[in-house]
């Protein structure tokens, strides 16, 4: 319908349906667009991170002072292991991808919508099923599952408490993923716009495009584990438990095939966000496309071959130790590329520091530390040391929250007006990112000395050594809960109240700054014909851009 | 100088130090050229932004430098770990069994112990095998770990080189109590080592299982 009628064409997508309620909760849970799809996990993930923060101050403040502060042990555990879980299956893996991935990467390339709008329906709602599933298994009477995040046998084996439910809420999630990087594969391979070639697309779209083969090809493989723990704990099978003839390091290899590539999947999306925020704030083109978009495919790749470098104190033979600790290194390296050819877009730039600008030099430095601490734990003598302690806590904590949950805002605070059609207050913004800034290296800095001092990771009760350190983690998590009722305060307040923004306020060129904001229906009036690289600013001359 | 605690310190800190330097000169370097370029192309300057789209040659360097240092650093973290994993024909072999939530000694002449006593300037095999789930042997001090897993027996192995006594952590999270299944290595001197190893039956210390094994089961 390129030749839609005018009435079509002015309103925007929060005022048309894709079914037959015109309004109310069910023109939304039953929608096919992908931009309301997009927004209805953008709610969902968003008040799952917030619990996943709470559980994360919860504990913070239990580990306030050495011995028993507020809750029990087991408690404590619990605590854990739901943020973990919450964090990663309901926030980190699923968030950029099927918020941003969701609402962006049709636009970015030029089409009305996904390939498969109505999977993409269908990817919500096993989201949605298997969140609820997560939460039943933390209301019902044996308790919330206590193993951490990884489920680690023979310990999830022998535990009372609701591993099966909460796992197969995980196999669940899987599922959603698997279909949503089908849907974005399909979608790119068909339905990029007349004159889009490949390197044409925004890098973001190439990012996207990586992601979506390690969700389709590394999802399964945990799926398959999680049901081979279920069988276990049923049927008492003998794959994994030792007692039974298994071999519970069988389940450390099945675990990190697929969770080793699915760290990929949650920051190889955030790559692209910034691969997309650069450019616009600098207001010149990308330096090395093409290094950036090939440096995504290799990560996409090396990562698979990676992921026994989380084992390396497990008995593995020592020759594989080395192998894979060389290989952990080659991966570090498209990372860097990535990180090099960022900075260098800024070189010769015109730079205006917006927010989101702000947000993505927080990643820069956030991240940089996350990977490079990375290598430490790559190093074979280094990671057996600290392998189990803080200092990995700290790392990934880098890695995840200073690199995706960064871009996560930075993202958010990026295409707020596109997607609203408002904007937030700069200031506000601004100052969320240098409180975010200091919280976060008072929260996370400490576990690195922490680790290399022998503070093992996943304890209830510490030496008192360590009580300096671990208070000043908890007052960064104060300071951290702050900052986010800041920001999602002032964004949830300027969703209603914000003032109508420009359609385009930073002068971006990637397609969906041509169009509406909030976007219509089906995005474009006409389906554009591409003739321009995607960070080509001097059509910017010709467009209709808000300039101060 | 005091010695380090064990032979297997001077390699892990060495691989921290190199990594560290490198990773220290990376990061400013990283920060302040992005501060540095933001302050000196501010648009509020008024420079004219040019579209620069890559240089192979710059895509090279910073490849080739990276993988250079990369594979010192896996270089270094080899050597260290090659110290670690390295057992002597002649090393003093112990018993380790770790269960919910203790670990218990066991020597070659039937003494049997929570805390593991070992010789001074003595190589040590310790041969760990788990009774439940997974645990794994931390001793900070000798910057050494090794998972204790049921099923197959693991190895850590290293030198003392300083009297005193250190902790000895579980870095596998075990449960309930996994926080609490802290002992001590204590390094002694030879002769005192071999007057606790050779004496009676009734000064040796009995290893009574106060844990309850396994939770839910």
């Amino acid at each position: 319908m390129a030749n839609g009628t005018v009435a079509l064409e002015e309103k925007s997508f929060y005022e048309e349906s894709t079914n037959r309620w015109n309004k109310g909760i069910l023109a939304w849970i039953f929608s096919t667009d992908h931009k309301r799809i997009g927004l209805l996990y953008l709610y969902g993930i968003s008040a799952f991170f917030l619990v996943g923060v709470l559980a994360g101050i919860l504990m913070r403040l239990e580990l306030i002072a050495p011995g028993k502060d507020l809750f029990e042990p087991q408690f404590y555990n619990q605590l854990f292991t739901l943020h973990g879980v919450i964090m990663i299956f309901l926030f980190i893996i699923p968030g950029l991808p099927a918020i941003f991935g969701n609402f962006f990467l049709p636009i970015q390339i030029g089409a009305k919508d996904v390939a498969f709008p109505r999977l993409n329906l269908l990817s919500w709602w096993i989201y949605v099923v298997g969140a609820i599933m997560a939460l039943i298994s933390i209301v019902l009477p044996d308790g919330p599952l206590d193993t951490g995040w990884t489920f680690y046998v023979p310990y999830s084996v022998r535990s009372g408490t609701n591993i099966s439910l909460a796992i197969m809420a995980a196999f669940v999630l899987g599922f959603s993923s698997i279909l949503t990087g089908l849907n974005f594969i399909t979608t790119i391979h068909r339905m990029r716009a007349p004159g889009m070639t490949w390197f044409r697309m925004p890098l973001f779209g190439w990012s996207m495009y990586a992601t979506a083969w390690i969700q389709i090809i590394a999802t399964p493989v945990v799926g398959i584990t999680i049901l081979l723990v279920v069988l276990e704990r049923y049927f008492g099978i003998g794959i994994f438990d030792p007692t039974l003839g298994g071999d519970p390091i069988l389940f450390q290899h099945l675990f990190w095939i697929y969770s080793h590539p699915a760290v990929y999947i949650m920051i190889l999306p955030a790559m692209g966000v910034v691969s997309e925020i650069i450019p616009t704030f600098a207001r010149r083109t990308i330096f090395g496309y093409k290094a950036i978009a090939m440096s995504s495919l290799a990560i996409a790749f090396v990562g698979y071959l990676v992921w026994a470098h989380h084992m390396f104190t497990t008995g593995i033979s020592d020759t594989s130790r080395i192998i894979f600790s060389l290989l952990t290194f080659i991966v570090a390296l498209p990372s860097g590329v990535k990180v090099f050819n960022w900075v260098a877009t800024m070189y010769k730039g015109s730079i205006d520091p917006k927010p989101p600008f702000i947000w993505v030099m927080n990643f820069i430095f956030l991240f940089s530390i996350g990977g490079l601490t990375g290598l430490v734990l790559g190093s074979l003598a280094t990671d057996i040391h600290v392998h189990d302690t803080y200092f990995v806590v700290a790392h990934f904590h880098y890695v995840m929250f200073g690199g995706v949950g960064t871009i996560f805002f930075a993202a958010l605070y990026y295409w707020f007006p596109k997607m609203f059609g408002r904007m937030y207050n700069i200031k506000t913004a601004n100052i969320a990112a240098a409180l975010y800034f200091v919280a976060f290296n008072m929260l996370y800095f400490p576990k690195f000395i922490m680790g290399y001092m022998g503070m093992p990771r996943r304890y209830y009760d510490y030496l008192p050594e360590f009580e300096a350190m671990q208070q000043i983690s908890t007052v960064g998590s104060w300071l951290m809960g702050i900052t986010m009722i800041l920001i999602f305060g002032s964004l949830i307040y300027s969703m209603k109240k914000g003032k109508k923004a420009h359609k385009n306020p930073w002068g971006g060129v990637t397609l969906e700054w041509h169009i509406e904001s909030p976007p219509t229906l089906e995005n474009f009036h006409e389906i554009p014909t591409v003739k321009t690289e995607p960070y080509d600013f001097s059509q910017l001359k010709e467009m209709d851009y808000e300039s101060k | 100088m005091f010695p380090a605690p064990s032979n297997t310190v001077e390699g892990v800190d060495l691989a921290m130090l190199i990594i560290v330097a490198a990773g220290v000169v990376l990061l400013l370097g990283i920060t302040a050229a992005m501060i540095y370029f933001v302050f000196k192309y501010h648009r509020k300057k008024g420079h004219e932004p040019k579209d620069i789209h890559g240089s192979v040659l710059l895509e090279a360097i910073w490849i080739a430098i990276p993988t250079l240092l990369v594979l010192g650093m896996f270089y270094f973290g080899y050597i260290g770990f090659e110290t670690i994993r390295y057992v002597p024909d002649d090393a003093f072999i112990i018993d380790v069994n770790a269960k919910m939530w203790e670990w218990d000694f066991k020597y070659e002449n039937g003494k049997d112990t929570d805390t593991l006593y070992v010789p001074v300037n003595t190589p040590i095999k310790l041969e760990m095998i788990s009774l439940d789930v997974n645990h794994s042997l931390f001793i900070p001090a000798f910057r050494i770990k090794e998972d204790v897993i049921a099923g197959f027996e693991t190895y850590l192995s290293f030198t003392p080189q300083q009297i005193g006594s250190f902790d000895i952590a579980c870095a596998e999270y075990c449960g309930l109590k996994h926080s609490m299944m802290y002992t001590k290595v204590v390094v002694l001197s030879k002769e005192d080592f071999d007057n606790w190893y050779n004496e009676g039956e009734d000064a040796q210390q009995q290893s009574v299982p106060t844990g309850q094994a396994g939770i839910g089961q």
